[in-house]
């Protein structure tokens, strides 16, 4: 048959991805035995001197290890909530526009921050919330004394989920603003002829409409508990707010890069890796179970 | 929608107007307070009198950007690096994808290939195994460690194959009754088919190449290599990693930099997220609900 003949043809096609794949993405793999092993960069992945789990306990034992591991988890699940909850109410705020012209308006701005990069999004939350910065400013106005924020350990965290909601919510709310064009609108007219207000619409049309979404979306982002965003915090962070901003990504760029500890930071990496492959592996079989979403 | 005018309603809809004016206003002001500092008299920007106009007006910042050749070399290499990137990522992406969305008794091993795949988009080596790797391949330090990093995402590939799998079966067959082969079918069937969706992947693809910036910092040594995020990154206050750091100390390394001037070129890194973002915005809504809502 003709299309048999094909399959060649197939191969030449996902050859070029396919090397690449197997040059980027599995050889690094190997190099995860780096984890197991004393990996001195002089004598190589084959001769270094082997240690079992060595690696893995020396890092339990490490105080900033759980100091880590606690930020990673609360930052991460901060965000996934919040990503999940404010652009809901504000996809059924929006939806309660009914000048058009003023719905697209906002819609369009509330997108834009999505767009920019940590790099320059950062630069501006220090301006912002630094020493000189317009916070301090006005406050000073109303008589308060200027605060120095971003080197506040105690605020770090609300600094970070806060300022990664702002960056989001508008971009998040898409998914919602399109499951809300799908509302029969014989549904509001019946409700309201029973004699329902807005709050009851919104809470008995509108809500239940929305929930399928919510719970697929929030089943999706269980993958991402250990990934608090490297980006942000990298951007944002110093040593004094260590002890509350410190990420198992930042603190494995630093163990690794900047200290040299390959091992110990490829250790470090291999455990995150590991459990975050294990969430979004069941993540998608929940999802695929109860909501009937595939990714492929 | 339902007409409904009492009191309460009319409060609401006066209520929620006010607060989506607010969140409106909360993601442009940061833009424009930028704005704002880098055209301000550099004495009143550094000492945060700038709050909702200029104080002053200095356009001292941009001068001094004109003759700043580090600077327009780092635009230079994100240009570079977003242009490649995204065409090489695409044609990899098209390529994969065809072939993938392919039934299994056309292409036996489809499935193989789409579990290699998903393997290496859910797991990866970690960050320092991908550094030495890509050291191995000498590609340090050159602009190919920045266009072949962002390489082949995987996820596009999902995306795109999803898509030319609900593209109706009978457009392929007439192709093939026409005597075209694979490689016709897709460059004169399927991608002139997909023009709306590999445009949205494409507009994402650039976005991430113009906004990457750990890349340019790990796999670039030397400060003349950076593209234009990783080079904006460097002008953040830097501190030494280990250095015991009090409060004091930080507030003086903050006040050493020149804000007016990291204003004026955080801005102009900016101004082509700006300018493109009208034209990307009616890409992206299909986009992101391509990824999310499949037959």
């Amino acid at each position: 048959m003709r299309k048999l003949g094909h399959q060649k043809h197939y191969y030449l096609m996902l050859l070029p991805g396919m090397v690449w794949l197997v040059m980027f993405s599995i050889v690094p793999m190997f190099g995860i035995l780096m984890a197991f092993q004393n990996y001195n960069p002089g004598a190589g992945l084959l001769q270094s001197q082997w240690v079992g789990l060595e690696n893995f306990k020396y890092m339990f034992q490490l105080n900033d290890s759980k100091t880590v591991i606690v930020n990673t988890f609360i930052i991460a699940v901060g965000k996934i909530v919040l990503n999940l909850l404010i652009p809901l109410i504000f996809a059924i705020l929006l939806n309660e526009i009914r000048s058009l012209r003023y719905k697209k308006l906002v819609q369009t701005v509330v997108y834009l921050p999505h767009f920019l990069s940590w790099v320059i999004l950062s630069t501006i939350v220090i301006g912002i919330f630094g020493y000189y910065g317009v916070v301090n400013t006005v406050a000073g106005m109303f008589g308060f004394d200027p605060k120095l924020f971003m080197a506040d350990s105690g605020i770090f965290r609300q600094l970070l989920i806060g300022t990664d909601v702002w960056k989001e919510f508008g971009y998040n709310s898409i998914i919602y603003l399109a499951a809300l064009t799908g509302i029969n609108l014989n549904l509001y007219e019946a409700a309201a002829i029973d004699g329902a207000n807005r709050w009851q619409l919104i809470r008995h049309v509108t809500l239940p409409a929305l929930t399928t979404t919510v719970v697929l979306l929030g089943v999706l982002s269980l993958g991402n508990v250990l990934n608090a965003g490297f980006d942000q915090v990298y951007n944002l962070y110093n040593p004094l707010v260590y002890s509350t901003g410190d990420i198992l990504d930042t603190w494995v760029y630093r163990l690794g890069l900047q200290n040299l500890q390959y091992s110990l930071a490829t250790a470090a990496g291999l455990f995150k890796s590991v459990i975050s492959f294990v969430l979004i592996f069941i993540s998608y079989r929940l999802a695929y179970r109860y909501a009937d979403y595939t990714v492929f | 929608m339902v007409r409904n005018t009492t009191l309460g309603s009319r409060t609401f809809d006066m209520a929620n107007i006010v607060i989506l004016g607010l969140l409106l206003i909360s993601c442009i002001y940061p833009l424009w307070y930028t704005f704002c500092v880098s055209i301000s008299d550099k004495s009143a920007a550094n000492a945060g009198l700038v709050t909702i106009y200029p104080i002053g007006f200095s356009l001292t910042p941009y001068k001094e950007i004109i003759n700043d050749r580090l600077f327009f070399n780092a635009f230079w290499i994100s240009i570079q690096r977003t242009v490649l990137g995204t065409s090489f990522s695409l044609l990899m992406t098209v390529l994969m994808a065809y072939p993938l969305a392919r039934p299994k008794k056309d292409f036996k091993m489809r499935n193989t290939f789409m579990w290699i795949l998903v393997f290496c988009m859910l797991f990866n080596g970690g960050l320092i195994p991908w550094y030495l790797t890509i050291q191995n391949y000498h590609l340090i330090n050159t602009i190919w460690a920045l266009v072949l990093g962002g390489g082949v995402p995987v996820f596009d590939v999902i995306l795109i194959m999803n898509f030319f799998r609900n593209l109706p079966k009978e457009l392929s067959e007439a192709a093939v009754v026409d005597g075209a082969g694979p490689w016709s079918i897709l460059f004169r069937v399927y991608i002139p088919c997909s023009i709306p969706v590999l445009a949205a992947v494409a507009l994402f693809l650039s976005v991430y190449h113009w906004n990457e910036f750990f890349n340019g910092l790990v796999l670039m040594n030397t400060s003349d290599k950076y593209p234009l995020q990783t080079y904006i990154q460097q002008l953040v206050v830097n501190i030494p990693v280990g250095t015991n750091l009090t409060p004091e100390q930080y507030k003086k390394l903050s006040e050493l930099s020149n804000r007016t001037l990291n204003s004026a070129k955080v801005f102009i890194a900016m101004v082509p997220m700006l300018i493109v973002y009208p034209f990307l915005q009616r890409y992206f809504v299909s986009g992101i609900m391509l990824g999310a809502v499949k037959e």
